[in-house]
């Protein structure tokens, strides 16, 4: 193996690292902070990729239609929470599970009346469109790069918030004594709107800048919604920083994974074994990591302090 | 006002009796398709392919009035079968038309062809159902899944690629199409690389496939994945050095999503919309002018098989009793088919001709696979000598 595919390997699984991180980032606040299982956080990351394919038929500018489609996405959250989820955090973790499901069903469903059951996709913006000669015949796309930036950005600005401000400081006061916050006079109701509306303006920001990679279809989110679960559960539920390394941790094995698990295995076994063997394994080993971490470390690997 | 309610019961009740008299001379299709989740758009071609057939008929085929009973298949195999046994044994369907999947097709076959139902592929096409296990009670009017691999690597062989790298996602149908290609392909097959299904990110693949020394891509990615292997395949700059060969990633349901990225790109397949033929160019405008998209191999499928049914009843003269005499009518294969020449084998599945396909930008900004040159002539698949009818 050259050092070229090892080093396109690891760019995409910091990418992935990156998407995988916007998703889970909200999910592990909304399961950490309100206890509350949403099964319908990756349906937003869905919503995001169509609102970007809508605003951008629409405006034909591609800055105007990620700021647009975050607005956006950030009041669908909103309203959800309203009209859905604040009825549901006092109920048991299966009810929310089957609300939370119904709302995926129902979205997907939707996406699909809408925009019809076909494959879409998007251009990257012109701005972002090059690319750059990694050997003779293989270009990376600037866009790609791009993706990895933006995910960096969004996950020091959250950090910083959650760690530096007040609002970050009621989010981890909430975590782990909401009746001491609300008793001490805030308004607990709004803190959890604010999270939640976060958490789903973050995934639908993820699948705007997925949707010129990657293609748009109904039922786009629903595996990414898995592995963001594997995330929050390495990184330790609740833990903004957590989330961050396990989804780093997650893309590069998976992607690492996929490609050398053939490689490897042949190197030990007949190639047609490897081959039968090698793509099974590799789309085992996240699940294989959770596994370790929840018999070895079951907090998680950066827990978030004092949360349940 | 007494008088005049029971007149109007009567009335009623004679008007249900004629109804349900004139409800019982209709022909009884029921339709098992795939129409939620992704692949619901080949679903829907099925049926509007269908659909279309019907209504230039005014709704009969074979001079009966068709009750045409849709069913979604979920694409879950218990569902299938659910929705296919309550049509045969509740709604009593003369025909069954289904599915789009192969696993789908595996999940109802057995209890329709055992209720002596006469069962119609018109997409789904196993290597299963071809050979040994062959049934009288099947027929299927689109191809044997191995055979547009097979005509790839014929393609492969006439173009002179020598090297050429294979990738497919990992599960049966992608393995049986890489056996297919080998099975014709001359020359040296470079890589044999396994996607897991609904692989989102093909760049680490991509950038084997650069340093390979292959000269051509040969792949199987069906829906979304082909969605974004081609744009990510034009993105990386490969499309440039490197031919790019495929079945069913390259088709009407997924060009509206791969737009100029997939210009060029080559194809196997028995039809095309612009196959030359009076019956071809008919139905694509009628279709086009109706659902507002091009159709693909799906809804000429299924349009085929609409026909099929029609001059099959015609022939045995509206009567569904004499299973022999519907079978021998079916068999015959009487009607125009949209892909020219097509026969059925002894094993029921189809005898075509095989066509080297590119994908196209038409005038008014659409993309479609066009027609280059016949590869094969009446082609038939490699299992139906062990299939004893």
């Amino acid at each position: 193996m050259s050092m070229t595919l090892f080093l396109i390997l690891c760019l995409n699984g910091l990418q992935y690292g990156m998407l995988l991180f916007l998703i889970a980032a909200g999910l592990t606040l909304v399961f950490g902070v309100m206890g509350f299982i949403n099964l319908a956080h990756g349906v937003q990351y869905m919503v995001g990729a169509y609102l970007a394919f809508f605003f951008l038929q629409l405006t034909g500018s591609f800055a105007l239609t990620v700021l647009l489609s975050l607005g956006s996405a950030l009041l669908i959250g909103l309203l959800l929470e309203f009209f859905v989820f604040r009825h549901l955090y006092h109920r048991s973790h299966l009810d929310q599970v089957l609300a939370t499901f119904g709302i995926i069903i129902f979205l997907n469903e939707l996406a699909k009346v809408l925009f019809g059951p076909t494959t879409l996709s998007i251009a990257p913006p012109e701005l972002l469109s090059g690319s750059i000669q990694l050997t003779e015949t293989l270009r990376y796309p600037v866009y790609r790069f791009v993706t990895i930036f933006a995910g960096l950005a969004v996950a020091v600005a959250l950090f910083l918030t959650v760690s530096y401000t007040r609002t970050g400081m009621l989010i981890r006061a909430g975590a782990t004594t909401p009746e001491m916050v609300s008793a001490l006079g805030v308004n607990i109701q709004k803190l959890f709107m604010i999270v939640f509306g976060v958490g789903a303006m973050l995934a639908g920001f993820a699948g705007v800048i997925a949707a010129p990679i990657f293609a748009i279809e109904p039922g786009m989110g629903d595996n990414l919604l898995i592995v963001a679960f594997v995330v929050i559960i390495i990184g330790g539920v609740g833990s903004i920083g957590g989330a961050f390394m396990a989804a780093l941790l997650v893309g590069l094995i998976d992607t690492l994974g996929r490609s050398l698990a053939t490689i490897v295995l042949s190197a030990v076994f007949n190639p047609s074994f490897a081959n039968q063997i090698g793509p099974a394994l590799a789309s085992m080993l996240i699940y294989i990591l959770m596994a370790g971490i929840l018999v070895f470390r079951p907090q998680g690997l950066l827990p978030a302090k004092g949360g349940a | 006002m007494k008088y005049h309610l029971r007149n109007t019961i009567a009335a009623m009740v004679l008007g249900s009796t004629l109804a349900s008299a004139a409800w019982a001379e209709d022909l009884k299709i029921g339709m098992v398709v795939t129409l939620s989740g992704p692949p619901a758009a080949l679903g829907q071609q099925i049926v509007d392919g269908f659909q279309l057939a019907l209504d230039e008929k005014d709704g009969m085929l074979g001079g009966q009035k068709v009750d045409l009973i849709v069913e979604d298949d979920e694409l879950k195999p218990d569902v299938a079968l659910l929705k296919a046994t309550s049509l045969v044994e509740r709604d009593e369907v003369d025909f069954v038309v289904g599915t789009v999947f192969s696993n789908m097709l595996q999940a109802i076959f057995k209890p329709i062809v055992q209720s002596e139902t006469f069962l119609i592929s018109p997409n789904a096409g196993p290597s299963t159902f071809a050979g040994r296990n062959c049934s009288p009670y099947f027929f299927v009017t689109s191809y044997q899944n191995n055979q547009n691999a097979e005509i790839s690597g014929m393609i492969a062989n006439e173009e002179g690629f020598e090297n050429v790298f294979t990738m497919v996602p990992n599960y049966q149908a992608g393995r049986d199409n890489i056996e297919g290609f080998k099975q014709t392909f001359e020359g040296t097959v470079t890589d044999e690389v396994f996607t897991p299904l609904g692989h989102q990110d093909f760049s680490a693949e991509l950038a084997r496939i650069s340093t390979s020394d292959a000269d051509a891509v040969f792949t199987f990615m069906p829906g979304g994945m082909g969605v974004r292997l081609v744009n990510q395949f034009a993105n990386a700059g490969l499309s440039e050095s490197m031919k790019f060969m495929s079945v069913f990633t390259t088709d009407e349901t997924t060009l509206p999503g791969q737009k100029d990225a997939a210009v060029g790109l080559l194809a196997a397949g028995s039809w095309a919309p612009d196959l030359p033929n009076d019956a071809n160019q008919a139905f694509v405008t009628a279709f086009e002018a109706k659902y507002g998209y091009i159709p693909g191999s799906y809804a000429m499928q299924a349009y085929d098989t609409a026909n099929l049914i029609d001059s099959a009843i015609a022939k045995t003269g509206g009567d569904l009793s004499d299973r022999d005499a519907v079978r021998a009518a079916i068999k015959e294969a009487d009607f125009t088919s949209l892909r020219g020449d097509f026969s059925f084998n002894n094993n029921h599945y189809p005898i075509q001709d095989f066509h080297m396909l590119k994908v196209v930008k038409r005038d008014d900004g659409k993309f479609h696979t066009s027609f280059v040159r016949t590869v094969a002539e009446d082609y038939a698949d490699s299992f139906s000598q062990d299939c004893k009818m």
